[in-house]
């Protein structure tokens, strides 16, 4: 794996999350960071900072007076003008509007909404696994064929549009964020995130209400009024943006990382009860987000100087692998007792989903397991993780080694 | 010992209800509650450290 490494590249100096060496290197060149240079800088995408220790990330998530999220995927195009809404409230939002924006959803991703949603991601999962295992397969995609359907349909049942639109987002995600700023000019508007959700408010409005998320913010007041459509679209892509490439990174890189494990896979197999902790700790070691921010003044990172509207990532998941904060931070511990990871951020912006995403990312791999219990890497070659802000295997070739009945 | 839990710094990640629930719940918002006051029974101590062990945001003490 080392070989794909340029032997003279410099990730301090030359940092960037885009690259084709990052996808396959990041564990190893924040390891690296960590140690010798802890902020690290790049000029691509104009200039982005890399702050790789748990402390400097945690400081960052807890300072919104001088670091803004008006900006939260780093590209070329740097959002101006837009707090404190931003374009997708409320992760794109600033304090005070932040709270507000961030209270309208709150309810519908509190842990008693989501319980309700878990039978039928249960049988989703069910239903992935006998097609991937149809005419007794050996080989599979888990993440082609399994992790990358389950966000997609559990996001498009919570907003109430088809599940076969769930194509379409993957494109938006694709677009978004694993290459911002490489489509704006070629792209038709028809073929827009935008366009698609102005449609489906466009449909809702000449419907009655449904109980799905779509028509609840069509429908929600606040203080007597109802949202701006400004609010209501940019929140609607939030929901599509933030949930799915993330929920499917976590539950592709759990499953890369059972595959090589056979006493962990046994672990899970014979002592159910270690589940929800093995979640957690796929969570710190295989954290898929990384944030960012525009610096809102002139400030500093770890004694670093940063120039205001600089761009600063907020990598969690190599927070989550700091020694400074964890015990054996590079091992991975099926039933770590202590972990304060934050895959899911820190402070006001705590990604609204994460009950979300855990209840998928633990239905997915248990589903997975009691039909699946042994598997391996078809080839470790061929596995390809994503580049960019979202990191996980976009293609996960598995030998199948012995299967359950449901 | 007893449990301290500081209302300002939860930000709803929700590990203490779903690590130790006689002791925590979660609000409409997701938001953690406490349960119980005042000295925690024997059996309880263990929980409740598991809890504040697993707080991202350190808004839960187990103090004597």
């Amino acid at each position: 794996m080392t070989d794909l490494q340029e032997p003279t590249r410099d990730w301090a100096t030359t940092f960037d999350h885009t690259d084709d060496d990052y996808a396959q290197l990041a564990p190893e060149i924040w390891d690296e960071l960590r140690d010798r240079c802890p902020v690290a800088h790049g000029d691509a995408h104009g200039g982005v900072w890399f702050p790789s220790r748990h402390a400097d990330v945690t400081a960052i998530a807890n300072d919104t007076e001088h670091f803004s999220s008006e900006g939260v995927i780093v590209s070329i195009f740097k959002p101006e003008g837009l707090a404190p809404m931003g374009y997708a409230p409320p992760i794109t939002a600033d304090p005070p509007f932040h709270m507000d924006s961030r209270r309208i959803l709150l309810p519908a991703f509190a842990p008693k909404a989501i319980d309700k949603l878990e039978g039928a991601t249960r049988r989703l999962c069910s239903e992935l696994i006998d097609e991937l295992l149809a005419d007794g397969a050996t080989l599979a995609d888990a993440a082609v064929q399994y992790a990358q359907h389950i966000p997609v349909r559990v996001i498009a049942d919570m907003l109430g549009v088809p599940r076969e639109d769930g194509d379409k987002f993957r494109v938006f995600i694709h677009r978004i964020i694993e290459k911002p700023g490489t489509y704006t000019e070629t792209l038709r508007y028809e073929d827009t995130l935008d366009h698609y959700i102005r449609q489906k408010l466009e449909q809702r409005r000449n419907e009655p209400p449904g109980d799905d998320l779509i028509s609840y913010l069509v429908n929600v007041e606040v203080d007597g009024r109802k949202l701006p459509d400004a609010q209501i679209i940019g929140t609607i892509a939030l929901l599509i943006i933030a949930g799915i490439d993330t929920t499917w990174s976590a539950i592709g890189a759990s499953l890369w990382h059972l595959a090589q494990h056979p006493e962990d896979r046994v672990r899970l197999e014979t002592d159910p009860d270690v589940l929800p902790f093995a979640v957690e700790e796929f969570l710190r070691m295989y954290a898929p987000v990384t944030m960012a921010r525009i610096a809102s003044t002139d400030t500093e990172i770890g004694g670093c100087p940063i120039t205001e509207r600089d761009w600063v990532l907020l990598p969690f998941p190599s927070a989550n692998r700091d020694p400074e904060a964890f015990d054996d931070a590079d091992e991975f511990i099926i039933d770590r007792q202590r972990n304060r990871h934050v895959a899911f951020g820190l402070g006001i912006h705590r990604c609204i989903g994460s009950n979300l995403a855990r209840m998928e990312l633990r239905v997915a791999v248990d589903e997975w397991m009691k039909r699946i219990p042994d598997f391996e890497l078809a080839d470790p070659a061929t596995v390809r993780w994503s580049t960019g802000q979202v990191r996980g295997p976009r293609e996960l070739p598995v030998r199948i080694l012995r299967t359950l009945e449901p | 010992m007893h449990i301290v839990f500081d209302r300002e710094k939860c930000q709803g990640h929700g590990r203490c209800y779903a690590l130790a629930p006689d002791l925590f719940d979660a609000d409409d918002e997701g938001y953690a509650l406490v349960l119980v006051s005042g000295e925690l029974a024997d059996d309880q101590v263990a929980a409740a450290q598991l809890a504040a062990d697993n707080c991202p945001e350190y808004a839960i003490t187990v103090e004597a």
